[in-house]
């Protein structure tokens, strides 16, 4: 087993990854910025070290500094957690020339997946589903608009080297298509660096469901289940839940099957996630893109499944196998996660601040993934999480009871949150009869 | 007179008007960003844009004011 870890990472994902460290009796050390010390993860970690004013390009994404904090703590691998620089490739490389191990899979099925021109292209090859799409970098506004009648309108434009709903937005007809690809191309150059497009055919209504896959290092890709995360705003997640109410046994075979083939067409290693977009019309499912990490949402499969995955992912790091017999995974009961934002719960606009009052539910059923605690200054300068409310029950109406208990108890002062808008989807006839799609907020916020 | 003032805790990302500009119920006068999302800050009335209180790059507290229409 690896002897210590540096996480590269702050908030709830560094706390999580810290605590299955101790657990296993692996040294961790925390890297913080100046705006994050007060914060519990960084007391947690064995060691802490400062490598930065709050901008994240000069702490969390400065590799140098990182890798610095590594030589100086003497770390043997760095976990990289979610963001920042977890699908950096070169980063990767960096940490692997420096002879630590990286928790996460090989620089080359990063950089392969990195590009969602090429994934699609390199999925469509492994003869796993893909929308009709761009094969290559839309260049111009007259290209998007030919690409565009080729495809056939609704059409989804999309940063290639993107991620988290960044610089997405979709368009009815060839108007729209010009103000799409602009902001598009905008934010994609200076969100990811880089102005490549793609185009994708837009599904009205669709369920976003993906599957963790966990690469056991002997040449074996497992599927631990699926996440529906169709519960949405700006196309970023919100709440999800396992097993997906939309997806039958049958459909659930075909999807853990084209996951698996994804992943062992990269040679993936530890956990990855492979996202597919299912039409609710038709009930087919397509290629959306692989994050090559862990996922913010990866507690609802540990909820279910009884499997750490932070722990497979340090075993497979560390060369061992991993510690579950690969054939016998199985699904216990329903499991849901409720992402508290730090954001007004009506427009969902950020709602930064110190938080006076933290006290979090507990309880049977409940595990609730914090980065905050009370007297802790929410800043602007990184994503609004606050906490991960997971609850899980043995069957979908019993984690639905839970978690409204949950979701009342959680009393948060200070910022506003996103919690009385977990209340309200809680209560909505839409995500009670777990026939929603991706629209389920839009209609529950008009 | 109006004021604009900042709603939450950000950084100013883009300035779009220009003091002296004729603005329009609506029209967008600056981007801040917070919390990695960009959110454009509106004129509510017509007017002259008679003064712009803040530079890309600085970052400004609720409450704070960004702009004067006159």
């Amino acid at each position: 087993m690896l002897e210590s870890v540096l996480v590269a990472n702050r908030g709830e994902i560094a706390r999580r990854i810290i605590g299955t460290s101790r657990r296993l009796g692996i040294r961790s050390v925390a890297v913080y910025s100046e705006a994050d010390a007060d914060l519990p993860f960084v007391r947690e970690a064995d060691e802490a070290v400062l490598i930065g004013p709050p901008p994240p390009a000069q702490s969390y994404l400065d590799a140098a500094a990182i890798l610095a904090a590594a030589r100086r703590s003497g770390a043997s691998a760095i976990h990289p957690g979610y963001g920042f620089l977890s699908e950096n490739a070169a980063f990767a490389h960096q940490v692997l020339a420096e002879g630590l191990a990286w928790v996460g899979p090989t620089p080359q099925a990063i950089e392969q997946m990195g590009d969602k021109i090429n994934a699609r292209n390199l999925m469509s090859r492994a003869g796993v589903p893909v929308a009709l799409g761009s094969t290559e970098p839309v260049a111009d506004a007259g290209a998007a608009l030919a690409e565009a009648e080729r495809i056939g309108y609704p059409v989804m434009v999309k940063a290639a080297a993107g991620g988290g709903g960044i610089g997405m937005s979709a368009a009815t007809g060839p108007e729209a298509l010009q103000t799409a690809f602009e902001t598009a191309r905008a934010r994609a150059e200076r969100f990811f660096g880089s102005p490549a497009i793609l185009l994708e055919r837009f599904f009205e209504r669709a369920r976003h469901v993906e599957v963790q896959i966990m690469g056991c290092g002997d040449g074996r890709v497992v599927a631990l289940g699926e996440r529906d995360c169709s519960v949405q705003r700006r196309h970023q997640k919100v709440a999800e839940e396992t097993p997906s109410p939309g997806v039958t046994p049958q459909l659930r075979e075909a999807l853990l099957a084209s996951a698996v083939r994804a992943g062992e067409a990269v040679g993936y290693l530890g956990a990855g996630t492979v996202e597919f977009l299912l039409d609710v019309l038709t009930g087919e499912f397509v290629f959306l893109e692989m994050n090559t990490r862990l996922q913010v949402e990866h507690p609802v499969t540990e909820l279910v499944t009884g499997i750490d995955l932070v722990e497979q992912q340090f075993l497979v790091a560390s060369g061992e196998p991993v510690s579950f017999g690969p054939d016998d995974v199985r699904a216990d009961g329903h499991a849901l996660e409720f992402r508290v934002y730090a954001e007004d719960p009506v427009r969902f606009l950020p709602s930064p601040g110190a938080i006076t009052q933290w006290e979090q539910p507990a309880g049977p059923g409940i595990r609730v993934d914090a980065g905050y605690q009370a007297g802790n200054k929410v800043t602007p300068f990184y994503d609004p999480l606050l906490a991960k409310l997971c609850v899980h029950g043995q069957t979908r109406d019993e984690a639905l009871g839970r978690a409204r208990e949950a979701v009342a108890a959680f009393q948060l002062a200070g910022p506003k949150t996103n919690l009385p808008f977990h209340a309200d989807l809680l209560a909505s006839e839409a995500f009670i009869s777990g026939d929603y799609d991706t629209t389920v907020v839009a209609g529950l916020r008009p | 007179m109006a004021e604009v003032r900042a709603e939450m805790v950000a950084n100013v990302w883009k300035v779009v008007a220009s003091e002296g500009d004729q603005i329009e119920d609506g029209d967008t006068l600056v981007i801040l960003e917070s919390m990695k999302m960009e959110i454009p800050v509106l004129a509510e009335e017509a007017g002259t844009l008679t003064k712009l209180h803040v530079n890309e790059g600085d970052v400004v507290q609720e409450g704070d004011l960004i702009a004067t229409i006159g």
